[in-house]
């Protein structure tokens, strides 16, 4: 008798306890063409060995396309599926409607099967933000979306994202002489905004790859908890930031320690800040300055003092006058419950 | 090979409903047990979505019902789903056809056998709920079958059958359903709908074989090709637009056996042409006004006949040149229009152009455009292109193409 219930049940992935409990089986292997000291290629690598051989991989163009699936040489172990640029949410949401239709009609097997959909910051945060934002609505299919963010389009050779920070050298908005800064927008938070928008997500969080094990811990969680999910990583790349590819693990860890990629999740509504971030928030260590990170990368190289100090001013304010620093952009009067005016 | 029905079942008693187009097409979606059928509004077709959600609602259709937040995601979650095994439908009109190009065209690439409606719409600007052919005409080089119909009782059967050729493993392409909007999409006729047995009989599970997305066949779907591989994939469609000439009259010889239906040529209708002088061709709804002005015409001794496309991909290139041959002139009805083509002619008027160029008989071929933005073709206007295809079989030149019905 195929289950009536609402949705189906999840694999249940416990966390890795540690590094050495990770295992060695890999389900995104050789075959991909990506670049040296690429973040994002092990952010699949992690995400997949997160979840375990009977997922499924929806991938919407960018990098981790046209890099990683050559035909004839593909990297992946297990199912994958190309998606349009603008299509994860829907990718995740339709590869779970099916599986749930299937298996509720008894036309194959019922078993819980994880359904993974990825997209760059371009894909997800400028063009695919309309289907994400329908599709974490859909409480009843299971389905996890991965925004991998480096913050260009890179694939396409370096063009500004909405999520691509204040000031950044981008072949779009490259620095010249009547402006030094041509992108002067400020990245969009969009893992803050998919948490507040979409309540009855169960969950939402910011991974970074230099933390390897925080971060499939997070993907494993997502995935056991079940109905759509969002995960945002940041991912450090040696192309589009311009910097030595020893320095992705670095600038990874120098993004969360600078304060400028807080790590939260947001469980069934519930806030925890992680990792540094956590330590940064209850005073037990510093924010290093954004100068620390910026002067590592060339796409900051035009900067001035004062674009610097602009920067800092902006992340400061991030952590001082927020209602949640790093995840509520609201300012501080509704913290004084003071009626709004 | 040939599918055979091995055995058809007792012909059960069919059920005669009073519905509209939209309505046969969503009764059919039941009969075909479809599994994910996602929906945005737009009008005329999203009639065929609110009769959908009536069944859902009502328990009579078991299927994962999805409304989606553009019709670029409607497409595209059917999409996916259909690569997992799952039987789909999805639909659209106009510009919203429009707004799901990009998935439009990735649905046929990867062999994704999708059945939708188009409720046929003229696209803005400026806006016009009425039917033109513009929208559904638009993915014609994108390996869709396209197939018009005329009637409500023709587009159920046709939905069955678009399933059947659609899900054939030596098609496996989508196929969309044109339906003119308001004539055939909000209009009521009597319907038989047939009985969920025999249904089953003439339409097989869908098995989407190796090609499935699923964890015990972890193949990897659409990677990057390059000039490496394109080339040959790409002509992996045109032979499967090719065999789907077979299927489609395989499906119909079966549908015609197992529902006791007969549509003669699977391809296109012909009305009144066995002794017909000149002929009419043309797509959907307009077949009503030809019908009644050619029974006038011919009390009047004028000669005329009509044909009505069905399948507009694939085309029926041999089959209509053979017929069009034996007329000593030829008038192209275009609800639609090619701004810049050959003779600023209608689409239809120069694929049946471009047939006609390597056939023996050529005769000679008028482009209406006539009926956009739903404006009613009239029996005055049949008469008066009847008048036209006349005179150029006489000889006369009277012009390549000619707008019907306009102001002056």
């Amino acid at each position: 008798m195929a289950s009536r219930l609402a949705t189906l049940p999840t694999q249940q992935l416990d966390p890795f306890k540690g590094v050495k409990k990770v295992p060695l089986e890999e389900y995104f292997t050789s075959g991909h063409r990506t670049c040296q000291g690429c973040e994002s290629a092990l952010v699949m690598k992690l995400m997949v060995k997160a979840a375990g051989p009977r997922t499924i991989v929806l991938g919407s163009t960018g990098c981790m396309y046209v890099a990683n699936t050559t035909y004839y040489s593909t990297s992946w172990v297990v199912p994958w599926m190309h998606t349009q640029l603008g299509s994860s949410g829907s990718a995740g949401l339709g590869t779970a409607a099916a599986l749930r239709a299937l298996m509720r009609k008894g036309k194959i097997k019922e078993e819980p099967i994880n359904v993974i959909a990825f997209c760059g910051d371009g894909g997800g945060a400028d063009m695919g933000l309309s289907a994400i934002s329908a599709a974490l609505t859909h409480t009843e299919y299971n389905f996890l979306i991965l925004l991998y963010d480096n913050e260009s389009y890179a694939n396409t050779d370096i063009q500004l994202s909405g999520l691509t920070p204040y000031g950044a050298h981008t072949t779009f908005s490259p620095p010249g002489k009547a402006k030094r800064i041509l992108h002067t927008r400020w990245k969009k938070n969009v893992a803050g905004m998919l948490a507040a928008g979409h309540p009855a997500c169960r969950y939402v969080a910011t991974v970074c790859a230099s933390y390897a094990v925080e971060m499939m811990n997070r993907v494993r969680k997502a995935l056991t908890i079940g109905g759509p999910t969002f995960i945002h990583s940041l991912d450090p790349c040696p192309k589009g930031w311009d910097y030595d590819p020893m320095l992705s693990h670095e600038l990874g860890e120098l993004a969360v320690e600078c304060g400028i990629w807080p790590l939260y999740e947001v469980e069934d509504r519930k806030l925890k800040l992680y990792g540094r971030t956590r330590g940064i928030a209850e005073g037990r260590s510093k924010r290093r300055p954004v100068r620390d990170y910026l002067l590592r990368q060339g796409r900051f190289a035009h900067f001035t003092d004062d674009d610097i100090d602009y920067f800092q001013a902006k992340t400061d304010d991030m952590w001082e006058t927020w209602i949640i620093p790093g995840v509520i952009p609201f300012g501080s009067d509704i913290v004084n419950e003071k009626a709004p005016v | 090979m040939a599918r055979v029905v091995e055995k058809v079942p007792q012909a059960e008693a069919e059920k005669e409903e009073l519905i509209s187009g939209s309505e046969a097409i969503a009764v059919a979606c039941k009969l075909a047990d479809v599994d994910v059928i996602t929906a945005y509004p737009i009008r005329p077709y999203d009639t065929v979505m609110q009769y959908v959600a009536k069944l859902v609602a009502n328990g009579e259709l078991d299927c994962e019902y999805i409304v989606a937040e553009s019709e670029h995601s409607q497409f595209e979650i059917v999409k996916h789903a259909s690569a997992a095994g799952a039987r789909v439908f999805c639909g659209s009109s106009g510009v919203g056809w429009m707004y799901a190009f990009e998935a439009l065209t990735v649905t046929p690439a990867l062999r994704i056998p999708m059945v939708a409606m188009v409720g046929n719409r003229a696209l803005d600007d400026p806006g016009a709920f009425g039917v033109e052919h513009n929208d559904a005409l638009a993915v014609r080089d994108l390996g869709w079958m396209l197939v018009w119909v005329d009637n409500a009782q023709e587009a159920l059967d046709t939905a069955l059958v678009a399933y059947r050729v659609a899900e054939d493993r030596r098609v496996f392409l989508p196929c969309a359903i044109g339906c003119d909007g308001a004539f055939l999409t909000h209009s009521q006729s009597m319907v038989k709908v047939p009985a969920r047995s025999l249904v089953d009989a003439f339409l097989p599970p869908y098995n989407r074989g190796d090609l499935l997305l699923h964890p015990d066949n972890p193949i990897t779907v659409a990677p990057q090709v390059n000039e490496d591989w394109l080339m040959e994939l790409r002509k992996h469609n045109d032979e499967a637009m090719k065999r789907a000439q077979t299927v489609i009259r395989e499906a119909y010889a079966d549908f015609e056996g197992i529902f006791r239906r007969a549509y003669g040529n699977p391809f296109f209708e012909e009305y009144q042409t066995g002794d017909a002088e000149v002929v009419l061709v043309g797509m959907g709804t307009l077949s009503m006004p030809v019908k009644v002005a050619i029974r006038q015409m011919r009390q009047q001794g004028i000669k005329v006949g009509f044909m009505r496309l069905r399948w507009f991909r694939p085309f029926p290139t041999e089959d209509l040149v053979k017929t069009l041959g034996r007329f000593q002139g030829i008038g192209v009805i275009d609800r639609d229009y090619s701004f810049g083509s050959p003779y600023f002619s209608g689409v239809v008027a120069n694929e049946i152009r471009a047939a006609l160029y390597n056939a023996p008989a050529r005769p000679p071929l008028l482009s209406f455009i006539c009926g956009l933005g739903g404006r009613e073709v009239t029996v005055p206007n049949v008469r008066e292109m009847t008048d036209l295809v006349r005179r150029a079989a006489a000889g006369e030149d009277v012009g390549a193409t000619h707008w019907i019905g306009i102001r002056q």
